[in-house]
């Protein structure tokens, strides 16, 4: 890894901006939070990833100051905030219903935590008009939130939400409410924001090419527990966990007994009839446990002939084909019925695909491609 | 053509149960008093021609009631009694329809139940009840007597302030019931962005819930005050010999007197009065619709 590259959390001596510590939170029997301890560092884009119910909005919520802790402690700047309330953090929130005030312009709305701060009428004008011109929203200053797109909308809350320059920003789903193209757009504008004010901003999200995209680090969650937080390509490329590997992506899973062959190199066991698959990886397996064996489908190759000298080549027939536009996804059926996933980039017109319905090939892949994972 | 039936309908409504019923009263207040069935004078006959009959109207009527303080004092006493019960049943109306839409989902259609349960009973019966509590050895003196809180029994039916509970009772559940839906569908996360941006729970209050809640408290106070400015019922059940309201006055001008032209006379006058509240009524519903369209 470059030494440039902003990575606070693996330096030992950085100084967390958010200190989750041993955290729980419960309604009534049902633990949303369940003993959490997370460390997010100054000006890193931090995004929580889950499905719905996974606790990850509650997780933003204790930010926020909504809720209140069961259990653990969670500390700001180093300064423990359970008991500080929404108004007095230095904390701010972009709703995920952008929760504008609609009987205000949007002039008002980005102005209207300023007000609360006392803050002098001409520094107040600047601040405003400095936050309108971040947004790209100076014309539609005086417009009343229903008047502008929705958007638009989604800036005045980010403006609003920025304005009174809070130490860390919380996004829930900022961009759910908008169509994919517009959200794309945004994406890359958010992180600009983000960028250019130095902010930390904390993200939640059930949408993972989203995290992916504008996060420094993600947090994957499941049932009030954190599966794996770490960088995007090392979610993706290393998951920790068959969970991580499933949810994040698309992913053939085989399952399998490890056998180990020494320095690192393992064989695996998945099917009577066929040979053993060959992979490397760094985790002690013993002899004879059961482990899946994850791997993208981008990382399979798909050849009408058994290509030469292949560490793993599998054969089967198509039986199906998702047709992307950029990508083709094969379905490919094994002769005792495990269908494996092959992703190829369209180089070529569709007319000239070199494989179509029923046609036999062969699936190959390195013994790097896949992730050994202990089941 | 059919769009044009289906306008026809309420125009037709308005016209036959509202603009001929004040043209007639508004002829017989231009009329004189007579000892004759009905007691006014001059009737329409179409032997003596429709100018006849215009130049036997006159003003006398209207000009009479400002030469008598008691018609501009009982139009005055009403407007107090409307305006001062309105700010009641707004303070006291407010909390009952915040706390009911703050209340969990389940509970709610109970909660609005009970708020329009006493209009299944009789309004009458209901202001007689109020007389069985508020009278001399009524419920409510009998209470007070017993647990020691007062040694004499207080004078509370027959004054005004029996006509301000009465009202403010009965017109309750219409300062609710708008407010209540106002409050209703405003969007829960607008308070908590505005505490978080730093304002405490009563300036949120303030500065969001009332505001977004306007339209539901203009709503409400017109819905009371209206009403209870010509209200009759009330005051003679409950108001005592001193209760100056235009309502008595125009009752008894009617059944006491048998004076019809000079009732007529009040009548248009209270409706001219009460025309300025009742437009700007129908404006912010109109912006109301504009503005969440």
């Amino acid at each position: 890894m470059a030494a440039n590259e902003f990575a606070p959390w693996e330096d030992p001596q950085a100084k967390p901006l958010i200190r989750f510590r041993n955290v729980t939170k419960r309604f009534g029997e049902f633990t949303a939070i369940d003993n959490i301890t997370l460390d997010i560092y100054a000006q890193e884009f931090f995004a929580l990833l889950g499905p719905s119910g996974c606790g990850k909005t509650t997780m933003m919520r204790m930010l926020a100051g909504f809720e209140n802790l069961t259990e653990g402690v969670i500390e700001l700047d180093g300064v423990d905030v359970g008991n500080v309330a929404p108004n007095k953090r230095a904390v701010n929130m972009m709703f995920q219903s952008y929760a504008l005030f609609p009987h205000l312009t949007v002039w008002e709305n980005i102005a209207f935590g300023l007000r609360r701060a006392k803050m002098p009428a001409a520094d107040l004008t600047n601040r405003v008009e400095e936050m309108l011109k971040l947004t790209r929203l100076e014309r539609f200053s005086s417009r009343k939130p229903h008047q502008i797109s929705g958007g638009q909308r989604q800036r005045v809350a980010l403006a609003r939400s920025l304005a009174k320059a809070p130490k860390l920003l919380l996004l829930d789903e900022p961009l759910g409410a908008l169509d994919k193209k517009l959200r794309q757009e945004t994406q890359f504008e958010l992180m600009d924001i983000q960028e250019k004010t130095g902010t930390t901003f904390v993200i939640v999200t059930h949408d993972q090419e989203e995290a992916m995209t504008v996060a420094s680090r993600v947090a994957v969650m499941d049932e009030g527990n954190l599966m794996q937080v770490a960088t995007p390509d090392r979610i993706y490329e290393n998951p920790n966990s068959v969970y991580v590997a499933d949810f994040i992506g698309d992913v053939n899973l085989i399952k399998g007994t490890a056998k180990s062959i020494g320095e690192g190199q393992y064989q695996i066991n998945w099917m009577e009839s066929l040979p053993p698959l060959n992979a490397k990886s760094s985790l002690p397996l013993s002899d004879g446990q059961s482990c899946h064996l994850a791997i993208r489908p981008e990382k399979v190759a798909i050849n009408a002939e058994k290509p030469e000298g292949a560490v793993n080549a599998v054969q089967g027939k198509v039986l199906d084909i998702a047709y992307l536009g950029n990508l083709s996804t094969y379905y490919v059926q094994l002769a005792d019925g495990t269908i494996i996933k092959a992703q190829t980039a369209n180089t070529r017109r569709i007319s000239r695909r070199s494989f179509t319905w029923e046609d036999p090939v062969w699936l190959s892949w390195t013994a790097t491609a896949g992730v050994l994972l202990e089941s | 053509m059919r769009r044009f039936l289906l306008i026809a309908v309420p125009y037709a409504w308005l016209l036959v149960l509202f603009l001929v019923p004040f043209l007639i009263v508004l002829k017989i207040s231009l009329s004189d008093a007579a000892l004759a069935r009905p007691p006014y004078t001059p009737h329409f006959e179409w032997a003596e021609g429709v100018w006849a009959f215009f130049s036997q109207l006159d003003f006398e009527n209207f000009v009479f009631l400002t030469s008598d303080s008691l018609y501009w004092k009982a139009y005055l006493g009403s407007l107090q009694i409307a305006l001062i019960s309105t700010v009641f049943t707004l303070l006291i109306g407010y909390p009952i329809a915040y706390g009911m839409a703050r209340a969990p989902e389940e509970w709610r259609p109970t909660l609005m139940m009970l708020v329009i349960l006493p209009f299944w009973t009789s309004f009458l019966i209901r202001v007689y009840a109020w007389m069985g509590i508020l009278s001399k050895e009524g419920f409510l003196n009998q209470f007070l007597l017993w647990s020691g809180i007062i040694n004499e029994p207080l004078v509370i039916l027959n004054t005004n302030t029996a006509v301000y509970i009465g009202i403010v009772y009965t017109y309750l559940p219409f300062m609710i019931l708008p407010v209540y839906a106002a409050l209703d569908r405003m969007d829960g996360s607008l308070i908590e962005a505005a505490e978080d941006l730093g304002c405490s729970r009563l300036t949120a209050f303030w500065l969001v819930t009332i505001p977004l809640s306007r339209n539901g408290i203009v709503a409400g106070c017109f819905l009371v005050f209206i009403p209870a400015m010509g209200e009759f019922v009330i005051p003679s059940l409950l108001g005592g010999s001193r209760t100056l309201m235009i309502g008595k006055v125009l009752w008894e001008e009617f059944f006491s007197n048998r004076d019809w032209p000079v009732a007529s006379a009040v009548a248009v006058v209270l409706l001219l009065i009460l025309i300025v509240p009742i437009m700007l009524f129908q404006r912010n519903q109109q912006k109301q619709a504009e503005a969440e369209q």
